[in-house]
């Protein structure tokens, strides 16, 4: 009966100071299945995960694998055991090139342990070819998309011959083709009869993908269902233990008015090469541009423009002013740890980031603590930031309330545009909807936005008008009342329009 | 003047030059694991006592040269356990160090050699005697070895991983603590082998004779990029500069401005062309696992 059982944990508790982030576990993964485990933000999902791997112990509980009992106590121990984990905070060595980070811990070597780089490079050309990847094995890990970056993780657990594969939010950061082409791998790995543990907030995907879901729930597991007896609502309940009725798609429309003029910009990528060519667009005021497009299509360039972080030719006029080099802006960016937040820093702390400035929060020669205290708590009970604690490190909290923080602090700015990549990355269903109903919220006072996303769904119900970007132009401006997904995918693909700038 | 300024004045050079390279090799294996190394001036000394002590009591210049290298490396487990075990401040660590290795070579010296000031007289390396320096055939050998060992095998790549995102290393099954112990006691050897060359270049142990030197290693390092090769060149152009101001002591230029040269050198190299050094991200941080 327990060998057919690739994974059991029985009893998992495991807490954080009061914190109970594991609450008496008990899971059970089959063999040759991919199991989801779904919840809330900081429910507990990626604390059990970490323990299954060996890099959290628990306080206490039991761990089998394939039918015996496991002593993990740290990565090395669970990789014997073929278990391997895509982190939900990708764990690459950015400096390293793509086959150095792949083969990093389970080098082939030579004489006098040299680096065979041929016959490792031979290994993971195997895998790429089977699994029909594309990517430069020299180029440097920390240049590339994130995509890219995913594939590389999963790429290393296959590397290491891992028969339990533990993936952390894996699609949080992808494009939906780019999630296609994950699940088609994860079909084959599980034809091969590996054993697969999906962590996602997609319930679309958890319905299409996995054969068992567990939901956790504040540390408990709230529900063990196979996914043909269950629907959308019902995990919805069993998410948020009780019903939960979304936001309606945008209302109000935009004035006349420009917020912001963008003319004939260009801009060049990292590597030097043009990645935004002669662009122009306006934004309104009260009005939400969605910008979709695959990735590496310009997107990522022109924001950074936008928000001064990149060099680019052509102008920027707000509110009828040429801006300069710093225009005014709250900036979600897609890569909250590389640009959103600084780990070591608290909640408070990571609040003021980017608003030192601001006379609400300094003197001049200090920090006013009390008010930026009461601000922090203002913001972590607008949105729900858990634990609720102004002076916790922000590298404790999860994924999702580390989401939370950065778009707390953005969208409460001051400033007439705001500038949104990936916003809802990494939340749950209710924490996305809250912040797409923040979104809308200062759209209505009149705020320009500027919102970049890989959800499609999320561009048609937040947006007035759609950007659809190709090769570095808009190869479209679609009116979001008349579009639809298939339209979009189309000139995503570059399959219809000229190419051309229509904005 | 002019034929000064030949084979006299390489051969010079490349001598100054050596207790710049090891240390400044020294620091590569250590900072490029993470691990900021400034007690590598307390081990340059340390390192010069003790190869005088030992090659004076067995007038041995090969036990001696051990000796320093052991001491180097005694050092350097100390700094280890101190920053990598307890992850105490690593700069604050290396401070004590340093001061603590003035100490002690001032003590042992009076108790060795009845002097705290300098040993007696030992056997040493005749540099201009030799057809070349046995020291200086080490060095490139050492250089060449750590070009090939930080970019070409299994414990360099580890060592660069752990430098740069010991989390992804230590997810990997890799123990960082292993790794970088290994490299701040790399780090320790070779900084007590530049020691050894101080006190034999000179004949003798002189108290403090480390002088600055470990820690321009350092900054021969940085100027280096944190690259053997690029801190094997930035060295070589700090012993030019030494080697210039022995040359023109009496030439009627003012000592004072010859003097200067080697720090100006620094500034200007610094400041201007070496552009933006990136050290390893996780260099100087201790590694915390979250649990
Ligand atoms: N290293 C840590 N130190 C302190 N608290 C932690 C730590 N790791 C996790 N926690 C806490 O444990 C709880 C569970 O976190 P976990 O990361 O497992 O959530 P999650 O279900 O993965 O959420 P998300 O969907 O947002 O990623 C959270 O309240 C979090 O703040
Ligand atoms: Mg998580």
């Amino acid at each position: 009966m327990t060998n057919h059982l690739a994974v059991e944990m029985k009893g998992i508790t495991k807490t954080f100071g009061d914190l109970r982030a594991n609450d008496s576990v008990d899971i059970k993964i089959t063999k040759g299945t991919i199991h989801a485990i779904i919840g809330e933000n900081g429910a507990g999902k990626s604390t059990l995960m970490n323990i299954l791997y060996g890099m959290y112990h628990p306080d206490s509980g039991t761990i089998y694998i394939n039918g015996n009992e496991a002593v993990i106590h740290s990565p090395a121990d669970a990789i014997k055991l073929g278990i391997g984990m895509v982190h939900q905070h990708f764990m690459l060595v950015n400096t390293l090139t793509v086959l150095e980070n792949i083969i990093l811990g389970d080098e082939v070597t030579g004489a006098l342990n040299t680096i065979d780089k041929r016959r490792s490079r031979q290994k993971v050309k195997q895998i790429l070819n089977n699994f029909d990847i594309n990517i430069g094995l020299e180029e440097i890990t920390g240049t590339l998309s994130i995509g890219t970056q995913q594939k590389i993780e999963i790429i290393k657990l296959l590397y290491r011959n891992a028969e339990i594969l533990i993936l952390d939010e894996p699609t949080a950061v992808l494009t939906p083709q780019e999630t296609d082409e994950l699940f088609k791998t994860l079909k084959v790995l599980k034809a091969e009869g590996k054993t697969i543990l999906l962590i996602t907030h997609k319930l679309n995907e958890v319905l299409g993908i996995s054969e068992f879901i567990t939901v956790l729930r504040n540390g408990k597991v709230t529900g063990n269902t196979e996914t043909k007896d269950t629907d959308k609502d019902q995990l919805a309940g069993m998410i948020l233990g009780g019903s939960f009725e979304s936001i309606k798609r945008k209302q109000n429309s935009p004035a006349e008015e420009f917020i912001l003029e963008i003319i004939g910009v260009s801009v060049r990528s990292d590597k030097g090469l043009p990645a935004v060519k002669d662009l122009s667009f306006e934004v309104h005021r009260g009005e939400i541009i969605g910008i979709a497009g695959v990735e590496g299509n310009g997107q990522h360039e022109l924001i950074e423009a936008i928000c001064g972080l990149r060099d680019y030719s052509g102008s920027f006029i707000l509110n009828g002013k040429p801006a300069d080099k710093d225009l005014p802006v709250a900036h979600i960016p897609a890569n909250r740890h590389k640009h959103g937040i600084v780990m070591e820093y608290n909640l408070a702390e990571n609040v003021l980031l980017g608003r030192e400035g601001e006379a609400e929060f300094s003197t001049g020669v200090s920090i006013k603590e009390k008010a930026l205290r009461a601000y922090t708590e203002r913001l972590i009970k607008k949105y729900d930031i858990r634990p609720a604690e102004a002076d916790l490190l922000i590298g404790g909290l999860s994924g999702g309330n580390q989401q939370k923080v950065v778009a707390a602090r953005e969208m409460s700015k001051h400033t007439d545009l705001i500038v949104v990549s990936h916003p809802t990355r990494g939340l749950d269903i209710k924490a996305a909807d809250f912040v797409h109903s923040v979104l809308l919220e200062e759209s209505a006072k009149g705020k320009g936005i500027i919102l970049v996303s890989s959800d499609l769904g999320e561009l048609l119900k937040l947006s007035d008008r759609i950007a659809v970007m190709f090769n570095g132009k808009i190869n479209a401006m679609l009116d979001s009342a008349t579009t639809n997904e298939r339209e979009i995918g189309s000139y995503m693909l570059g399959l219809s329009g000229s190419g051309g700038d229509k904005g | 003047m002019e034929e000064l300024l030949t084979i006299t004045f390489v051969l010079q050079t490349l001598r100054i030059t050596i207790p710049y390279l090891l240390p400044s090799l020294g620091a590569v294996y250590s900072e490029k694991g993470g691990v900021v190394n400034i007690a590598l001036e307390g081990i340059l000394l340390s390192g010069a006592f003790a190869a005088a002590a030992g090659t004076f009591y067995t007038g041995n210049i090969i036990v001696g040269t051990a000796c320093g290298i052991l001491a180097g490396i005694i050092i350097a487990l100390i700094h280890s356990i101190v920053t990598i075990t307890f992850k105490a401040n690593q700069i604050v660590s290396g401070i004590a160090l340093n001061i603590l290795a003035f100490g002690i070579t001032k003590f042992f010296c009076k108790i060795l050699f009845g002097s705290s000031s300098n040993s007696e007289r030992i056997p040493g390396i005749e540099t201009l005697d030799l057809p070349f320096n046995p020291f200086l055939l080490l060095c490139v050998i050492i250089l060449g070895i750590t070009y090939f060992t930080i970019n070409k095998t299994r414990f360099g790549l580890r060592l660069r991983a752990v430098g740069e995102n010991p989390q992804a290393a230590d997810s990997l099954g890799i123990s960082v603590t292993k790794v970088r112990y290994l490299g701040v006691l790399i780090s320790g050897a070779l900084g007590g082998l530049g020691g050894a060359w101080l006190a034999l270049d000179q004949h003798s142990y002189t108290d403090g004779m480390s002088a600055g030197r470990g820690y321009i290693a350092l900054a021969a390092m940085i100027i280096g990029k944190w690259n053997p090769m690029g801190a094997a060149g930035a060295c070589l152009l700090f012993g030019l500069a030494e080697s210039f101001t022995l040359q023109f002591q009496d030439s009627g230029i003012p000592t004072q401005f010859i003097q200067m040269l080697p720090y100006v050198l620094t500034i200007i190299v610094l400041a201007g062309f070496i552009g933006k050094a990136n050290p390893p991200a996780a260099d100087g941080v201790p590694y915390e696992k979250k649990d």
